[in-house]
C-alpha cells in the first residue's frame, strides 16, 4: 500500500529525514513511534504531499509522491497534529467544504456526512460552531472529516497529543474500527508508548530522522530479553561497578540518576540486588520491576527516554492554548 | 474548476455574514472620513473648476478606500488560515493552487464591493450623488470590483511572503497607507504640483478612485477608458502575482 524507499528530507542543513525505507501492507496499522522533531511528521507531510523529498521516493496506494500528486491526494485522508478545522464555520459546513472540494456529489456527500458525524456521536452539533467545540470533539470532526473521501490510506499525526485520557480511549476506538470495518489502512505517528503499543501492528521506531527498528511491538519488547528493574541512586557508579558483575544480569546500562538491568525472573533476584548494595554501603532510592515496553526499547537502542523530550511539548500544548482562547 | 473557486469562495462569504461586529467595524474608519472631513471642509473647500461641493468630492474616494481596505485586509487573512492551520487542509486536496487563489481572490472582492456598497448607499442619504444615472452606478460598480480584486490578490500575494501578522504593521505604514494617500481620493490630483503629481500617476489606485469619481460625478481628471484599461491591467497583474507567490507559499 505504502512504499518508501531512501526516503530524504534536508532543511538548509539539518537533515529532518535521513535515508528511511520501509513497506506498508493493505489494512495494517502502523506507527511512526519517536520523540518530537524526530521527522515523523516530516515523513507523513512528505507521503501526503505537502513537502516535496529532497531525495528518495515513495509510492502511495500505488501512485508515486512526485509524479502523481494528484492521484495520492485522492487515496489519502489525513488528521494533521495541530487543529484544521474552520472555527467560524459549523461541523456541518466543514464537512461540506471538505467534500466540495474533492467533488463528491451533493447527495451522496449529505449522506455520508449524515453517516460520519453519527460515527463520530457528533450529529446533535452537527449546527454549532467549531470555535464551542472541545479539544476532542475537534478532533473527532477532524477524522470525520479526512473520512469524507472514502480514502484508501489514513495518516493521523499524533492524534490523541493534548486530549485527556478518557477521550484518548475514544479516540483509539474509532481508530480501530475503522481499521477493522472499512479496511482502511492507518499510519500514526505519535509519542505515546502504550499508544503505539496498543493500535500499532507494527512500529517503526524513529530517532533523529532515521529508523532505529521496525517490528512488531511484541517482538520489540521481546528483544529487550527478560524483565526490566530500574534503580534509582546517587552512586550509579558504584552501582554499575557491583551489579554487572552479577552472572543473572542480560544487560546493563548506567544513566543520569538511574540504572537499568534487564534480567529474567526479576522478583526472585531484588533481594540480591539490595543486598548487593546493602554490603558495598550504596544507598538505592528507589526500585521498580516491569515487564518490558516499548520505551524500554527506545532507551535501549538510543540511550534517552522519550520522556525526556515530553517537558517540551507540554510548553508547545501551553502556547498552542493560548492562541486558541486567549484571543 | 468552477466549482472549486465556488467552494472557496462560499468559504469566505459565510465568514463574513457571520462576522457582523467585522461588518460594522471596517465601516467605522471611512464613516468618520466621511463625516469630519466631508461636513467639516464642505463649506470651507473649493474645488478647482467645478461646482460639486468638497462632500460629494471624497465620497468616491471613500468607496475606494473601502473597498480597497476590506480587500487587502481579506487578501491577507491568509496568513490567519496559515496559522490557524486551516490552509493545509485545502493544500492537501486534490485541487490545484490556481483555484484556491481564485476563489480567495472573488471572495475577498465580493465583501470589498458589499462594503463599498453599503458606503455608496449611506452616502445618498446624506445627500451625495443624486444625479447619478444607472449607468453612471454601473461604472463605478466596474471600478469597485476591479479595485476589489487587483488588491485582494495583492493581499494575498502580501500574505505568500509572510510567516506571521508581524510584518502587518509595516505593510499597512508603509505600502497601503500611501496608495491611499496619494490616490487623489482626497484631493483633485490636477491641482498638485507636478513632481507630487506624477506620484499619483503611478499609483493604481488612483485609476480606481478615478473612474468611480466619473460614473457617480459624471466628470473626472482622468479619462475613464484609460482608467478601466490601467486597472484592468493591474488586476491581471497582481492576480498573476498573487498565484505564483502563493504557488510557492509553504505550510
Amino acid at each position: 500500500m505504502i512504499e518508501v524507499e531512501n526516503l530524504t528530507k534536508k532543511f538548509d542543513d539539518h537533515v529532518a529525514v535521513d535515508n528511511i525505507s520501509f513497506t506498508i501492507e493493505r489494512g495494517e496499522i502502523f506507527g511512526l513511534l519517536g520523540p518530537n522533531g524526530a521527522g515523523k511528521t516530516t515523513t507523513i507531510s512528505m507521503l501526503a504531499t505537502l513537502l516535496k523529498p529532497t531525495s528518495g521516493t515513495a509510492r502511495v496506494n500505488g501512485f508515486d509522491i512526485m509524479t502523481h500528486e494528484d492521484e495520492v491526494r485522492k487515496s489519502i485522508g489525513i488528521v494533521f497534529q495541530d487543529p484544521s478545522l474552520d472555527e467560524e464555520l459549523t461541523a456541518y459546513e466543514n464537512m461540506d467544504f471538505h467534500g466540495r472540494l474533492y467533488r463528491i456529489p451533493g447527495n451522496v456527500r449529505q449522506r455520508r456526512i449524515a453517516d460520519l458525524l453519527s460515527l463520530v456521536e457528533l450529529e446533535d452539533r452537527k449546527n454549532s460552531l467549531v470555535k464551542t467545540f472541545s479539544g476532542g470533539m475537534r478532533r473527532r470532526l477532524e477524522i470525520a472529516r479526512a473520512l469524507l473521501h472514502e480514502p484508501k490510506v489514513f495518516f493521523l499525526d499524533e492524534p490523541t497529543l493534548g486530549l485527556d485520557p478518557q477521550t484518548r480511549n475514544h479516540i483509539w476506538e474509532y481508530i480501530e474500527r475503522l481499521n477493522k470495518e472499512k479496511e482502511i489502512t492507518i499510519i500514526l505517528t505519535t509519542h505515546y508508548m502504550d499508544e503505539a503499543d496498543r493500535l500499532c501492528d507494527r512500529v517503526a521506531i524513529i530517532d533523529r530522522g532515521r529508523i532505529i527498528a521496525l517490528d512488531t511491538p511484541e517482538k520489540l519488547k521481546e528483544g529487550i530479553g527478560g524483565d526490566v528493574v530500574t534503580l534509582e541512586s546517587r552512586d550509579i557508579k558504584g552501582l554499575y561497578m557491583q551489579l554487572s558483575k552479577s552472572a543473572w544480569v542480560e544487560h546493563i546500562e548506567p544513566h543520569d540518576g538511574f540504572i537499568t538491568l534487564t534480567l529474567h525472573n526479576a522478583e526472585r533476584h531484588i533481594a540480591e540486588i539490595v543486598r548487593l548494595s546493602a554490603t558495598n554501603g550504596i544507598d538505592i532510592d528507589s526500585i521498580s520491576i516491569h515487564k518490558p515496553t516499548l520505551e524500554d526499547v527506545f532507551l535501549r537502542l538510543t540511550g534517552r527516554t522519550i520522556r525526556a523530550e515530553e517537558a517540551d511539548i507540554r510548553d508547545r500544548m501551553r502556547m498552542m492554548h493560548r492562541l486558541h482562547h486567549g484571543r | 474548476m468552477m466549482d472549486i473557486v465556488y467552494t472557496i469562495w462560499l468559504r469566505n462569504i459565510k465568514r463574513y455574514l457571520r462576522s457582523k461586529s467585522r461588518i460594522v467595524g471596517s465601516l467605522g474608519m471611512p464613516l468618520f472620513f466621511l463625516l469630519v472631513l466631508g461636513f467639516g471642509l464642505n463649506s470651507i473647500v473649493e474645488i478647482h473648476g467645478s461646482k460639486q461641493g468638497y462632500m460629494d468630492f471624497i465620497v468616491p474616494g471613500i468607496i475606494a478606500m473601502t473597498v480597497m481596505f476590506t480587500s487587502v485586509f481579506s487578501g491577507i487573512q491568509v496568513i490567519w488560515d496559515k496559522q490557524f492551520g486551516f490552509l493545509k487542509e485545502t493544500l492537501v486536496a486534490p485541487v490545484s493552487r490556481l483555484e484556491i487563489m481564485l476563489g480567495q481572490t472573488l471572495g475577498g472582492a465580493t465583501t470589498a464591493f458589499i462594503q463599498g456598497f453599503i458606503i455608496l448607499v449611506i452616502s445618498i442619504f446624506i445627500g451625495s450623488a443624486h444625479h447619478t444615472t444607472i449607468s453612471g452606478f454601473l461604472i463605478a460598480s466596474v471600478f469597485m470590483v476591479l479595485i476589489g480584486l487587483s488588491f485582494t490578490a495583492f493581499g494575498i500575494a502580501i500574505a505568500s511572503k509572510m510567516e506571521d501578522m508581524h510584518g502587518f504593521q509595516l505593510i499597512m505604514n508603509f505600502v497601503i497607507f500611501p496608495i491611499f494617500g496619494l490616490s487623489g481620493a482626497l484631493f483633485p490630483i490636477d491641482s498638485l504640483p507636478r513632481w507630487l503629481q506624477s506620484l499619483t500617476l503611478v499609483d493604481p489606485l488612483t485609476y480606481g478612485v478615478e473612474g468611480i469619481r466619473y460614473g457617480l460625478a459624471g466628470a473626472s481628471v482622468i479619462n475613464p477608458f484609460m482608467g478601466f484599461v490601467v486597472m484592468a491591467g493591474f488586476t491581471l497583474a497582481t492576480v498573476a502575482l498573487g498565484t505564483i507567490l502563493f504557488r510557492k507559499t509553504g505550510i
